[in-house]
């Protein structure tokens, strides 16, 4: 069971938390000007990285809020968790840096 | 290929056993092959196979990173079955049930297909329904699934618990006499030995590392970390890695990847008779004839290609089981391991072209693929061969999800998600 820490509560077993699926795939803000390619990679394609990955967690059985987390697919280890609204750390993922 | 009979047996055994050869030559990659088959479990050896045997392709090798059968192959639970709701699907599983019923003779290889029947509890008005509307379904297609009782499934399964003070009272359950279990290694080797006997070159320890494609886009052959191979034509069948592979063609696939687990006990004799599968209280069951009982658990929620998974995930089913089996409730588990597998948005797989000319893929199995080995292999070597998908699989596309043409069985597999 993974330990998760939570940017409000501190870190807490894995069971107090609901998985949010991954962070930062913004709607559209102009769902009609899509072409149905767009639509449906916004619906339905997701980075599914070997690697650090961008998701959302949400303590369900605690605090109840949302936040974000980086952590590696391979080792399922979590490089980092923050609030929603906040960039996660240039050094903790990648792709922030670019 | 050293053909098996109680002929060949006996032979050999006369002789100490000292004469058979390797069941399949551990080949070395070659500078060029008319397609190459990314992933060495069932589903890709049987595409190899199938290719070499009906669609006349033999200069064509199996790239496999680890070894053969080490993946979702031999770490599935080996049930098959075939009731499915939609027409697309009943059709392409009941392909692969027709096949397996006949593959052991195929390949002169034992895998142990055994229909001993598939039992899908109800615990729920909902399930009640919802199991009905698939029986009569699968009558309309075809495929064989009965209704039973509380009782008639006791009956069927003299070990089930059916008192009505379980939190999840069993209220019935629907049968598919034809399914069962077969040999998952068995399938792979079987599968490896009739390739190879027909040209196919099995390639192991061969990490795919990039997809080269021409200046027309369409692809020109494969890096691997034993060298490049050149290839006019190349298809995907690698499960939870598929996302990664695809990425090197610069494609991105509606599929997440998690991690499955399951688990066997301690063996003991023969105690259960059938398969028996409950989505709602979460837990497959059968026995190997080993004597292993061998359980299925689910999927973590997240993301991950660990190939591991939380222990809550199988205590909970191992809850399950001991409610609905209170005989197995002292019995000790032996091993615990986890597969990666991967989902596509409707729980259907896709077996297709893709947008890249010569790059061909079969993916999202999800968590219910070995069943479909046969028939999944069979159809997709039609797709590379032909450059056009099969009736069967034609429905199974990468643009569904565009197009809204989904085939939304994610109520049809047993897991939950």
């Amino acid at each position: 069971m993974l330990l998760i820490d939570c940017p409000y509560c501190g870190k807490r077993p894995e069971i107090e938390f609901s998985y949010g699926g991954e962070a930062h795939v913004a709607r559209p803000a102009d769902p009609q000007a899509l072409s149905d390619d767009a639509w449906a990679a916004y619906l339905y394609l997701r980075s599914n990285p070997k690697g650090r990955h961008a998701e959302r967690w949400r303590h369900t059985h605690g605090c109840a809020r949302f936040f974000n987390a980086v952590r590696d697919t391979v080792s399922d280890f979590f490089v980092t968790t923050y609030k929603v609204g906040e960039t996660p750390p240039a050094e903790a993922w990648p792709r922030a840096a670019e | 290929m050293q053909s098996f009979s109680i002929l060949s047996l006996l032979r050999r055994a006369f002789g100490g056993h000292a004469s058979w050869q390797p069941q399949w030559r551990d080949a070395a990659p070659k500078a060029a092959y008319d397609a190459v088959i990314i992933g060495g479990g069932g589903h890709g050896l049987g595409t190899a196979y199938y290719l070499a045997s009906e669609y006349g392709m033999r200069n064509i090798a199996v790239l496999e990173r680890g070894w053969i059968g080490g993946g979702n192959t031999g770490r599935n639970t080996t049930i098959i079955r075939s009731n499915y709701l939609f027409d697309e699907s009943a059709a392409l599983y009941d392909h692969a049930l027709k096949l397996w019923e006949g593959l052991s003779r195929t390949l002169n290889y034992n895998v142990m297909y055994s229909p001993r029947g598939v039992m899908m509890l109800a615990h729920n008005v909902h399930d009640v329904q919802v199991f009905k509307r698939h029986v009569h379904a699968n009558r309309a297609n075809g495929v064989d699934n009965e209704w039973l009782s509380a009782e008639q499934a006791r009956a069927f399964c003299p070990p089930l618990n059916i008192s009505p003070d379980l939190r999840y009272p069993v209220l019935g359950a629907a049968l598919q006499r034809r399914g069962g279990t077969a040999r998952h290694d068995a399938v792979a080797w079987g599968y490896a030995r009739a390739a190879d006997a027909l040209g196919v070159d099995i390639v192991q320890n061969c990490e795919v590392t990039g997809i080269d494609r021409g200046p027309d886009g369409a692809v020109t052959g494969v890096q691997t970390t034993r060298g490049a191979i050149r290839a006019p034509k190349v298809g995907i069948v690698a499960a939870g890695h598929t996302s990664v592979v695809m990425g090197m063609a610069g494609l991105r696939v509606p599929l997440e990847s998690f991690p499955l687990q399951a688990l066997v006990s301690e063996p003991v004799k023969p105690v259960f008779p059938c398969v028996v599968m409950s989505n709602t209280v979460h837990a497959y069951i059968s026995q190997s004839d080993k004597g292993e009982l061998v359980i299925g658990a689910g999927t973590d929620a997240f993301v991950s290609y660990s190939q591991r998974g939380g222990l809550h995930i199988p205590a909970h089913t191992l809850d399950a089981i001991c409610e609905l089996f209170p005989m197995f409730r002292r019995m000790r588990m032996l091993r615990n391991w986890g597969g990666i597998v991967d989902t596509t948005p409707d729980r259907s797989p896709i077996i297709a072209k893709t947008p890249v000319p010569g790059l061909y893929v079969n993916c999202g199995w999800g968590t219910g693929g070995f069943k479909a080995t046969p028939g999944s292999a069979h159809v997709f070597a039609h797709t590379m061969a032909q450059d056009a998908p099969h009736p069967i699989n034609a429905p199974f596309t990468l643009e569904r999800f565009r197009d809204g043409q989904m085939i939304d069985e994610a109520a049809a597999a047993a897991v939950a998600h």
